[in-house]
């Protein structure tokens, strides 16, 4: 059979197609073709929320510490304390723990003092933490025990979990009470050298025989691992119950104590981290089992804690699972918010059960325009949850552009907004010779004047308005508002060496004039060396190698150019940038820093002369080196008082400390903003409340109704496309014929 | 042809040595593993202490090539490439730098690379070969001329843009298809539909207009004259005579790339959200992670050596007269 009595009865079996895929179309018309959730889960209590670039490295409690990885870890672990989620400024509340315990104050002799006793007189602060009473843990293997009370997965050959890669591939789960004995635990559990804990650095210096308990252990880990290689990861089961310490323990099942040396007020701050969040033995047991670690079998993957939800799925770099833990003590609404809260409908679920969402499901988005694309569609409730600029770049969007406006109130996108402790500053080394420490009072002297005369010409609210679209405002000193120790009529509100105070009292940048004139006096004049006559090149570091920060560059270069002096980028990768800062070696760079805790102490931090980056071996966060006698010696005695006026007096003095040396240029506090849909209620934005999810109540009827409303397929243009490539067709059909019908000789006529 | 494959196999030893050094050397090169601990940890509060903790823990601090504190043979073998590259060749990939089993992973991943590779793969060729052999029937005529002019048009075209055009009117626009995401079982299909459909077009350009240019090499042959003196309509001379004999050049582009189907799409799969082999290099790539990127360039190079092998056996079977000695 020819070509030729093929084509009419497939043109005819191809009509017949095109009409029944037409009316099967039509069929599906009100269908939702591109969810890419199983079918009906918009209905579901269920939020759904991308994550990008890759899944959470560390969900190990002494381990995570990352922005990405704390929308796991908190909704999980329960630390003792936790932050009211409205109130603002924050105030810590109870979490495992039923209250926010006092510290008590002991003087050398283990005497008590008062509760206003001075840094000076404190030899120890004890703080005995109220442990909840029965909170069960949620249902996890490591517990499920047999009908003789024997753990069921306590003695596992590797053959028996060959086959488990997940948790769920363990039939049997049990659960218990969590006691004092389980915070007791994780604290020792922070100075295991198995596992690398951010926090322990820190708290060595603070709780009673951590650092030597951190001895103890490797010493107990290096004899269990005799004969073993140092990469092998089937390890004997380190027991922390069996080794313990002076500074932490549990007077009785209920009470966790901790003994800190000397008086650190911040340190109620690190009790709301997952650092401090309860593990049980039972699961450090339960994965030290050989063939676990090599199946992905961890507590870095499978955390196990008593908060409102327990990860049931991880799939690595494609989808995690939180879901509601049906053995959750039970918590409620706050009844109580900050000045507006009611009126924004905050308080409008006060006293109803948490968490309200049963599941929240993460998938994979690498992409921003696949990302952007879904959320529009209503298929993620917030673009971000962890974050909360993504919230200020839909701002920003909608201020560019009228239709992205109008799009996103006709979706009702709600972007709430605040300013949190968070800032963005431009640091001058203080071991380079030009614009850091001099090495002669008058050199020094002339160094401060440079740095003043760049300050004064950097104009932050230009960069503002251009790269921020406005949102954020020019900062004044280290300490952002929000925290305790920023008031606006003090020095952290007013950098009088950058600014004056106008007619309506605001603050007005300096001239250009002024910093011109500050740069005569620095040796500078026009941007020249006044005694070599050879322009002042400055070079600045910048994390970044991409073209798309050019614009930016350029806007620097042109900022420094103003005073004539010319400003040399180097482009550099992460890891090359932080080797320059490790041995500091750059002149000039960019920072930012987002508080751990709200207090003024950790970002004054980043000044203290005894955390200079380059001095400890890339162990402090003192990037710019900056040393001044003064500000450290009011550091020291700022960092052990509790807020008071008498602390507010420090903060004050040691702003205007910086303010005067000029190391930083103070940025910009950013303005932040969460993004959500309409059907997602109480999203309060935040970057200090970490287990907001729970706090989070979803319309379901409402989102499956607009979904559907907002993704009605688009047919039409198909059946369209098929006429129009049988129009395109029908000649080519024709020539078609032709050819089949011509001679040999024709064809190669024609060719 | 026994012999013929054994040698290729183990000159394939020997590029596998030579591809695992080099990237060895490249990787280490712009890399200290002080660098992959500082980024796997994270970034405040980095002590050197635990930089030091995370390098022992994952071998990283060993020597990288000469171990100046062995003796005799250890000098070369208690080295960090040593250690690392032997259990390799027994396909032995050990654990990411992350801790995660780097065989489950690509087991977990194969299926969804090739559910997105192998039909874009058979399709496109599929498609590729019949518009390159219409485009050959309607030579000499303006059909063949618009045809050429789109396919310029559509070699002309990012890939990129195809990507992003493709989700913005299928998705966005019409709300046919999901933007990305993926799904196991038969749900996979409408996660596939679009990425598929792109993958064809995309390629579909430079490679109907290559091998449009073999079909007309052939066209002009004297088994074609031969052909049509006896009576054969052009269709059958071309799908059956023409297109026969063009295969081997076919096959060239083909088989080769066959086994690689395996790796992934790199861009495809990070655009879509599909989690297959190709988004597991990248995040490797991205998170500096040397133990990932060393077994996938391994397996790469082991199955590029694959498909060359491959394509000279299938040049056997499309061609009698071509013997491998």
């Amino acid at each position: 059979m020819s070509f030729k009595q093929i084509a009419p009865r497939a043109l005819r079996r191809f009509a017949d197609f095109l009409f029944i895929t037409a009316a099967l179309l039509l069929g599906a018309c009100d269908k939702v073709q591109n969810n890419p959730h199983p079918a009906g889960s918009e209905a579901s209590n269920t939020l759904f929320l991308p994550f990008t670039g890759r899944s959470p490295k560390y969900l190990d409690p002494a381990s995570s510490y990352s922005n990405d990885e704390s929308p796991y870890t908190y909704q999980v672990y329960e630390p003792p304390y936790g932050y009211h989620y409205l109130k603002r400024p924050y105030e810590l509340t109870g979490r495992g723990a039923r209250e926010v315990a006092p510290p008590q104050y002991l003087d050398k002799a283990g005497k008590a003092l008062p509760d206003s006793a001075s840094g000076e007189q404190v030899a120890q602060t004890v703080y005995d933490i109220p442990i909840r009473s029965g909170i069960q843990f949620a249902p996890h293997p490591a517990f499920a025990k047999d009908a003789d009370g024997r753990f069921v997965y306590h003695d596992l050959k590797a053959d028996d979990v060959a086959d488990k890669h997940q948790i769920g591939d363990f039939t049997h789960t049990g659960t218990r009470e969590l006691t004092a004995e389980d915070y007791v635990y994780a604290i020792r559990r922070l100075a295991t050298p198995r596992v690398v804990s951010p926090s322990f650095s820190t708290m060595a210096d603070y709780i009673v025989g951590l650092r030597e308990y951190g001895a103890a252990v490797a010493a107990k880990d290096k004899a269990l691992r005799k004969g073993m290689a140092p990469t092998d990861r089937n390890l004997p089961f380190l027991d922390f119950r069996e080794l313990g310490f002076d500074g932490v323990s549990a007077p009785d099942k209920y009470t966790l104590r901790i003994r800190l040396v000397g008086k650190y007020p911040q340190f109620k701050y690190w009790l709301a981290m997952v650092f401090f969040a309860p593990v049980p033995w039972e699961a450090e047991k339960f994965y030290a089992q050989p063939g676990m670690a090599a199946n992905n079998l961890s507590l870095n993957y499978w955390p196990v804690g008593t908060g409102p939800y327990m990860l049931t799925e991880f799939r690595e770099n494609r989808r995690h699972v939180l879901q509601r833990n049906p053995n959750f003590h039970g918590e409620t609404y706050p009844c109580e918010g900050a000045p507006g809260d009611q009126e924004k409908g905050y308080l409008q679920d006060c006293g109803k059960p948490l968490p309200f969402v049963d599941k929240v499901v993460f998938e994979i988005e690498k992409e921003a325009v696949p990302l952007q694309s879904k959320f529009i569609q209503g298929f993620y409730d917030s673009p971000a949850i962890e974050r909360l600029d993504i919230g200020t770049g839909y701002i920003v969007a909608m201020g560019d552009d009228k239709k992205k406006e109008a799009l996103y109130k006709e979706k009702g996108i709600r972007l709430p907004t605040t300013v949190e402790a968070n800032t963005w500053y431009f640091a001058f080394n203080w071991m380079d010779p030009v614009v850091g420490k001099g090495a002669t009072p008058a050199q020094d002297e002339r160094n401060r004047k440079l740095r003043q005369a760049l300050s004064i010409a950097i104009e932050w609210e230009e960069h503002i308005a251009i790269f921020e679209r406005g949102q954020g405002v020019a900062g004044q000193g280290p300490v952002p508002p929000s925290l305790f120790g920023y008031r606006e009529d003090g020095p952290t509100a007013f950098n009088p060496v950058v600014y004056r105070r106008g007619s309506d009292g605001k603050p007005v940048r300096r001239s250009i004039d002024e910093a011109k004139q500050l740069l005569v006096d620095a040796g500078y004049p026009d941007g020249r060396d006044a005694k070599t006559g050879k322009p002042l090149v400055l070079s600045f570091d910048y994390m970044n190698t991409s073209n798309g920060s050019k614009p930016l560059l350029d806007w620097y270069a042109r900022q420094f150019g103003k005073l004539g002096v010319q400003m040399e980028v180097r482009a550099t990768d992460f890891n090359r940038f932080q080797d320059k800062l490790k041995k500091g070696s750059v002149q000039m760079f960019l920072g930012g820093w987002l508080a751990d805790y709200p207090d003024a102490e950790n970002f004054l931090f980043m000044l203290y002369g005894p955390n200079s980056k380059a001095k400890t071996d890339g162990n402090g966060e003192n990037n710019a080196n900056y040393q001044s006698p003064q500000f450290d010696a009011l550091f020291d005695r700022m960092k052990v008082l509790d807020d008071g006026p008498q602390k507010q007096q420090l903060i004050d003095e040691m702003v205007q400390i910086v303010q005067k040396d000029a190391v930083w240029s103070f940025g910009y506090w950013p303005t932040s903003a969460a993004a959500y849909h309409q059907w997602i209620f109480n999203g309060k934005p935040t970057q200090i409340v970490r287990n907001h999810i729970s706090y989070l109540r979803l319309d379901a009827d409402l989102r499956a109704s607009k979904i559907r409303e907002w993704n009605r397929p688009v047919w039409w243009p198909l059946p369209l496309l098929g006429a129009a490539s049988l129009l395109a067709l029908w000649p080519a059909w024709r020539i078609w014929r032709r050819r089949e019908r011509e001679t040999a000789s024709r064809t190669l006529a024609g060719e | 042809m026994l012999n013929y494959i054994i040698r290729r196999v183990l000159y394939g030893l020997l590029i596998l040595i030579g591809v695992n050094l080099l990237t060895f050397i490249l990787f280490f090169a712009v890399n200290t593993p002080d660098d992959m601990a500082r980024i796997n940890i994270g970034g405040k509060r980095v002590s050197a202490d635990a930089i030091a903790k995370w390098k022992t823990q994952r071998g990283y601090d060993k020597p990288l090539l000469f171990n100046e504190q062995a003796q005799g043979v250890e000098k070369l073998s208690k080295t960090l490439f040593v250690e690392r590259s032997l259990p390799l060749f027994a396909l032995q990939f050990g654990a990411s730098d992350t801790g995660r089993d780097i065989g489950y992973e690509l087991r977990q991943r194969a299926l969804p690379s090739l559910a997105l590779a192998l039909p874009t793969f058979l399709l496109g060729v599929f498609v590729v070969v019949v518009v390159s052999l219409i485009m050959v029937f309607f030579r000499n005529t303006y059909v063949e001329f618009w045809s050429v002019a789109f396919a310029v048009f559509l070699l002309s075209v990012s890939g990129l843009f195809y990507i992003i055009a493709g989700q913005f009117l299928f998705s966005t626009v019409l709300k046919l298809v999901p933007a990305s995401g993926f799904a196991g079982g038969l749900d996979m299909v409408v996660f596939l539909l679009l990425p598929v459909a792109i993958g064809i077009v995309s390629r579909m350009g430079g490679e109907a207009l290559f091998y449009r240019t073999m079909f007309l090499e052939e066209i002009g042959k004297d088994y074609v004259r031969t052909a049509r003196s006896k009576g054969l309509s052009e269709s059958v001379v071309l799908f059956r005579h023409v297109l026969g004999n063009a295969l081997l050049p076919i096959l060239t582009s083909t088989v080769a790339v066959l086994p690689l189907l395996f790796m992934g799409a790199l861009i495809m799969e990070s655009f879509f959200g599909i989690p297959g082999l190709g988004s597991f290099t990248i995040d490797a790539i991205n998170g500096q992670d040397f133990a990932v990127v060393r077994a996938m360039v391994f397996l790469g190079s082991a199955l590029y050596i694959l498909g060359l092998v491959l394509t000279d056996i299938s040049y056997t079977l499309a061609d009698p007269r071509v013997r491998l000695a």
